[in-house]
């Protein structure tokens, strides 16, 4: 499945995957992170009931405290 | 003479449009350096920078307004910085605090010199989140901005309009990102910076419809950006911006606490209430640039910059071998940010 990360192509293998199992697989899962889909912001609580499909445009942003 | 701002005139189509603002800037590290020198060469009036610590030799990688000299002398950052930027531009008022930058700091600082604009240049969340309530307390906009690795982040948060950081993020995060575990180049600086400075350039010409609404994020190595309309994400009833602000990180339940324990040579340092720490996640980051961590899950001890610190899960970090409060704090948020 294709997917749209951040303005990059991604080749997903996961079957049936939600944006929690995408956020596993890119080891953000305990990370502070705010998540667009399509142009909607996903909520926290929804991140593991939203199934990726193919052609979604991602947006993640992940809050860092350096500077 | 030739007008130094003359390039600059000819892309904003007004003269000294910054001439009569003040910024303040917290934080004199990678993104105050930055940060200052980009509002100072630009003319702009006056510039307060508030920081705590001194220049390092493992600043200079970054910081771009030491030297060597100011690391061989350990000058404060804010002395070095002040004197650096009145060398750039002998016009601009440059005030230079060496202080920590607690609420009661900042807010007598904001009084007496009524900067337009609060810059960000802190290392850490907790430092942030006072910025974010005093910000909306003295309706003043500010521009968050934070970097590692060869990432960075930024919003610009204006009271009354646009959500505010803890409409953001409802508690602390707490994860041990910082340029002191994972390490950061300079171009992530200095991304982040220019997209802060960009935006307190519009902020300080008045230029509030072009101001940028978005979040936004990049990773400079792996070459990704992203950028998020936040406005839906507005809280009204915000602790900090909502219709009944309580201003939560300006008391003192929501501070970092520090006591010398008695007799023992060790400081307790105390996060805020309501963090919780992924210890192992944490000794892994720290086990890879090469510091000896033990962790039985409940607690972790490790020997940094040659401090014994144990840390437990509730964010609680006793520093062993010092009773200097103000070192043990710095430690804690170099480790936890
Ligand atoms: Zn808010």
């Amino acid at each position: 499945m294709r997917i749209t990360v951040n303005g990059k192509q991604e080749d997903i293998k996961l079957a049936r995957p939600t944006i929690a199992d995408l956020l596993t697989q890119y080891s953000l899962q305990e990370k502070t992170v705010i998540i667009e889909a399509n142009g909607e912001i996903i909520p926290k609580d929804s991140l593991s009931s939203t199934h990726l499909k193919e052609g979604d445009r991602l947006e993640i942003v992940q809050f860092v405290g350096g500077g | 003479m030739s007008n130094r701002y003359s390039r600059q005139e000819l892309f904003l189509k007004e003269t000294l449009p910054f001439r009569k603002k003040r910024a303040l800037i917290v934080g004199a590290g990678a993104l105050g350096s930055a940060l200052a020198e980009t509002l100072v060469r630009a003319g702009t009036g006056g510039v307060t920078i508030i920081d705590r610590d001194y220049v390092d030799w493992t600043n200079l990688q970054r910081q771009q307004l030491y030297t060597e000299r100011d690391a061989r002398d350990q000058v404060p950052k804010a002395t070095a910085a002040k004197q650096r930027l009145q060398s750039i531009n002998s016009e601009a008022d440059i005030k230079a605090v060496v202080a920590d930058a607690g609420p009661e700091e900042l807010a007598s600082l904001i009084e007496e010199q009524q900067p337009h604009i609060l810059l960000d240049g802190t290392d850490n969340f907790e430092t942030r989140f006072i910025i974010n309530d005093l910000a909306q307390k003295y309706r003043l906009p500010w521009v968050y901005g934070a970097c590692v690795g060869s990432q960075g982040i930024s919003c610009v948060v204006i009271p009354g309009e646009t959500p505010c950081l803890a409409c953001l993020l409802a508690v602390l995060p707490a994860e041990g990102m910082t340029c002191d575990t994972v390490g950061i180049i300079a171009p992530a600086v200095q991304m982040t910076a220019a997209f802060q400075g960009a935006e307190a350039l519009k902020v300080l010409a008045g230029r509030k419809e072009e101001i940028r609404r978005e979040l936004v994020s990049f990773d400079l190595w792996k070459n990704t950006h992203s950028s998020i309309n936040i406005s839906s994400l507005k809280k009204e009833d915000c602790p900090s911006c909502g219709r009944q602000p309580s201003y939560p990180y300006l008391s003192a339940e929501r501070r970092t606490k520090t006591a010398v324990l008695c007799g023992r040579d060790t400081v307790q340092v105390r996060p805020p209430e309501g963090r919780q720490f992924h210890l192992d996640q944490l000794a892994s980051m720290l086990e890879k640039q090469g510091t000896n961590v033990k962790t039985n899950g409940l607690l972790l001890s490790a020997v940094v910059s040659g401090k014994r610190v144990v840390l437990f899960q509730d964010g609680r970090m006793l520093v062993h071998g010092t009773k200097n409060i103000s070192d043990a704090k710095k430690l804690y948020q170099q480790l936890l940010g």
